[in-house]
């Protein structure tokens, strides 16, 4: 099964590459598809952001993963890069959990 | 003959994002395996798939107990905006046939970003080609590094993995965080999506968010402040 989601999904995306590449531009350039398309990642990554780190299970939590996003927030205002960022949430987190 | 310096820039500034890139497909390939993937399965998405947001969205969602087909739905929703940069590129890059074809798979956000800006063919195919290149080997190579180490070192929790993933999404948000329509989504679609997490299953909150965006941008018309619409 989880073989069967993981090619559906590459070589959807695959098709999704080809179909900007080889339609002709007017019949998908619109404005509300522009929109569209600009602010989806933004939505489906904010909620995914909120899911993975403030739930366990069914249920909302707040735990160590929290101070890990924290951490990537000051982090990204400083302008780290992305390596940086993603280790030093995890570094918070795993600290956070020996201390407690 | 001023040309040569031209194209040797846009070479060496494609290698370093396609290098920088490249990199953090070790943090990929370390969620990937830690979320409950094999190192096959791991490798495969980043050959097949090929564009890192998507790629980190599905092993997101199977990491929080959702299904790989929640994970499969949310990662083609994320994957819609390769469309729009290939829309932009082939009048820019101008190959037919198999080319396109083959060109098609190194459609993602860097190379996009590498080689939409340039004045003529030449300089946007180097920039593309150079950089989609470039990130692909990287980007595989360090998947099947960061897979491997991280099915290494056993419980991924003891080291903040966990956390080490929403670390990651909010790093690839961030720069689209441009303007406050875009923060103000954000804020909605991380409301939704924890509104709904009590009462459906895991990974479904995701994709609640994202069909209440489409909604919202269909039916309503809150985002009609578009300046290139605007003008006539």
């Amino acid at each position: 099964m989880t073989w069967a989601a993981l090619i559906v999904a590459g070589v959807g995306c695959y098709l999704l590459k080809l179909a900007g590449m080889s339609v002709p531009q007017r019949v998908l350039d619109r404005p509300w598809m522009r929109r569209t398309a600009d602010v989806i990642p933004v939505a489906l990554l904010a909620a995914l952001i909120a899911v993975q780190v403030f739930t366990d299970g069914q249920t909302l939590t707040v735990d160590a993963r929290a101070a890990g996003l924290a951490t990537a927030v000051v982090l990204l205002v400083l302008r780290a890069p992305f390596l940086v960022v993603v280790f030093g949430a995890a570094v918070v987190a795993a600290l956070l959990r020996l201390a407690t | 003959m001023t040309r040569a310096p031209e194209q040797r820039s846009i070479v060496r500034d494609s290698l370093g994002v396609g290098i920088a890139t490249g990199l953090y497909g070790t943090s990929f390939g370390a969620l990937s395996v830690t979320s409950g993937l094999d190192v096959a399965q791991t490798c495969v998405l980043s050959l097949l798939m090929f564009t890192g947001a998507s790629q980190f969205a599905l092993v997101g969602v199977v990491a929080g107990g959702g299904s790989a087909f929640s994970g499969a739905a949310t990662a083609l929703l994320l994957g819609t905006r390769n469309t729009l940069y290939g829309l932009k590129l082939a009048p820019l890059l101008g190959w037919t046939g198999l080319r396109r074809a083959a060109a098609a798979h190194l459609v993602i956000d860097e190379s996009t970003a590498m080689s939409v800006t340039r004045e003529n063919r030449r300089d946007a195919r180097t920039g593309f080609l150079t950089t989609g290149l470039s990130v692909f080997v990287l980007w595989n190579a360090f998947t099947l590094a960061g897979a491997v180490a991280g099915s290494a070192i056993g419980d991924p929790r003891a080291y903040g993995l966990d956390a080490a993933v929403g670390g990651a999404f909010l790093a690839l948000l961030w720069p689209r965080l441009t303007s406050p329509v875009h923060r103000l989504v954000a804020l909605a679609a991380a409301a939704v999506a924890l509104g709904v997490v009590p009462l459906t299953a895991a990974g479904v909150p995701v994709l609640v968010a994202g069909g209440a965006l489409l909604a919202g941008v269909l039916g309503g018309r809150w985002l009609d402040h578009d300046p290139e619409e605007a003008s006539p």
